[in-house]
């Protein structure tokens, strides 16, 4: 029965950790553009006449997309129309399960592990749940019976699926490396030393995957460098149709995929909740020196450490989509076919040889 | 593959771009959180309705009527600003004055600021130095048309 209880304190944990992360990339994004382009940005929204850096932005937006109308339009298949949204934010929230947070930490003679599924496939659940985000862009955009979202449906399916396949092969070689598909084996691997005072992180074993992975999946949050699905200047997207909070959805779906790459990122190539140095009494530097800790402080620290990683790779995403221009369709499918996928095939051989040598 | 390689570079260089400007900002953001005094501010915005932009010496902003000792108008009716102006919004009334010196004043001065385009020929016409565009005040937004319509009580404050 306590299990059942610690499952559920820790789902709801998650989803309120990646839900009011989400919330706030929302209001990041607007200062971080802002602060990048010399101005102030969004800061006049106010709670009693407190307006602190316009933190209270995000539930401004959130009101204002409740109160807007929810149109369905007559000549789409409503059912379809309705499930799209949450088909796509689903298959992005449900990926916040197989992240783990921090090592196991004990209370009260149990072992309690910071990660929601702890699966033996875990690394596969999240590229299939990342592929299967697929079905809300083909779905909205095929139910809308609209040209232009399903001009941007087709276009969306088309591009996440060709980077879906620059993202497994970049991965293929990190699975060589850490022999396992368990995420929490994957970060536990990476605390392991390299030369003895490297921190074997997937990104110091794998800096071509890593760059690969980072760009597919940049590619698979669907944001302005590779905003094919969107186009806003050329088609209006697969949710040219939407409204309101259906649409709201779709955006911020957005904002979670953000999170999950970062995440991802975080616990594949940066060592996940791994501080450098830092093992399960403390940390023991490298040039000789100790400093004790107490078991807790060590999680806090773990978890500070995890997020910490987690904010500078969505405020890295935020920095790209704020920065490039966007690609032409033509462009975008050279680089993912031509440029990604050989970059990823060459990351596995050179890996196979390295580890064979 | 080798050209999309070769673009890496410039990818990078405009990456740092907006990096630099991200971190600076930053600086002069907290820096001014924190009460120092700093050469620049982190961002170029004017927070408008609290922080005024000073306007220029020559800038045209509302109409106001400039006014004798006794606070009476300068105006003498003569129709020169009605006359120039391209809008067609002032609308003068005239009324005999007893001083024999003025002969003339306008019992009704009335500007449509719904139809004036503030190019300020009105002050440029006028021969008594009785129109000027000089108040400073910029806001002059209202909710219904009938607001904009601008008298003699107004004009003169």
């Amino acid at each position: 029965m306590t299990d059942i209880w610690i499952l559920l304190v820790k789902i709801v944990l998650a989803l309120v950790w990646f839900l009011v992360l989400a919330l706030y990339l929302t209001w990041a994004e607007r200062k971080e553009s802002a602060v990048i382009q010399d101005r102030v940005g969004a800061n006049r929204a106010s709670f009693f006449g407190f307006q602190i850096l316009g933190l209270f932005q995000p539930f401004a937006d959130a009101i204002k997309m409740i109160f807007k109308e929810d149109f369905v339009p007559p000549f789409s298949r409503k059912a379809f129309h309705t499930l799209a949204p949450f088909l796509s934010f689903f298959f992005v929230a449900v990926t916040v399960a197989a992240i783990p947070f921090g090592d196991d930490i004990r209370l009260g003679g149990k072992t309690i592990s910071l990660q929601v599924f702890d699966g033996n496939v875990g690394l596969l659940f999240v590229l299939a749940m990342l592929s299967l985000g697929i079905y809300g862009i083909i779905v909205s955009g095929w139910a809308s019976n609209s040209r232009y979202a399903l001009l941007g449906g087709i276009r969306g399916a088309a591009q996440l699926i060709s980077y879906e396949v620059s993202l497994g092969l970049s991965l293929v070689g990190l699975i060589m490396v850490f022999p396992s598909l368990r995420m929490s084996e994957i970060v536990r691997a990476q605390g392991a030393l390299l030369f003895g005072f490297l921190p074997k992180w997937g990104v110091v074993l794998q800096p071509l995957g890593c760059l690969v992975f980072f760009f597919a999946a940049l590619a698979e949050t669907k944001r302005v460098p590779f905003d094919m699905p969107e186009g806003e200047s050329e088609i209006i997207g697969f949710f040219a149709e939407y409204g309101g909070l259906k649409w709201g959805l779709f955006m911020f779906t957005d904002f979670i995929e953000i999170l999950i790459v970062a995440a991802l990122m975080t616990t594949l190539f940066f060592g996940g909740w791994q501080v450098p140095w830092l093992g399960a009494n403390g940390f023991s530097f490298p040039w000789g020196g100790t400093w004790h800790l107490a078991p807790w402080l060590v999680t806090v620290f773990q978890v500070a450490a995890f997020n910490l990683k987690v904010f500078f790779f969505c405020w890295l995403q935020i920095l790209i989509r704020w920065t490039y221009p966007r690609f032409r369709y033509d462009q975008l499918m050279n680089l993912g076919w031509k440029l990604f996928v050989p970059l990823s095939l060459l990351n596995i051989v050179g890996t196979a040889i390295v580890l064979s040598l | 593959m080798i050209k999309a390689l070769g673009n890496f570079g410039e990818l990078l260089r405009g990456g740092w771009i907006t990096t630099r400007h991200f971190v600076v900002n930053m600086i002069f953001h907290v820096l001014r959180l924190f009460h120092v005094r700093t050469r620049r501010a982190g961002a170029v915005t004017w927070q408008y309705p609290e922080q005024k932009k000073p306007l220029a010496a020559r800038h045209r902003s509302l109409h106001r009527l400039t006014t004798r000792e006794g606070g009476k108008p300068r105006c003498v009716a003569c129709m020169l600003c009605a006359t120039v102006c391209p809008s067609e919004c002032i609308a003068i009334e005239a009324a005999e004055d007893p001083d024999p010196e003025i002969q003339k004043y306008p019992s009704s001065f009335v500007i449509d600021l719904n139809r004036c385009c503030f190019c300020g020929f009105c002050v440029e016409a006028c021969p008594e130095d009785a129109i000027r565009m000089d108040t400073g005040v910029i806001d002059i937004a209202q909710t219904s048309h009938a607001d904009l319509v601008f008298g003699l009580d107004k004009l003169l404050k």
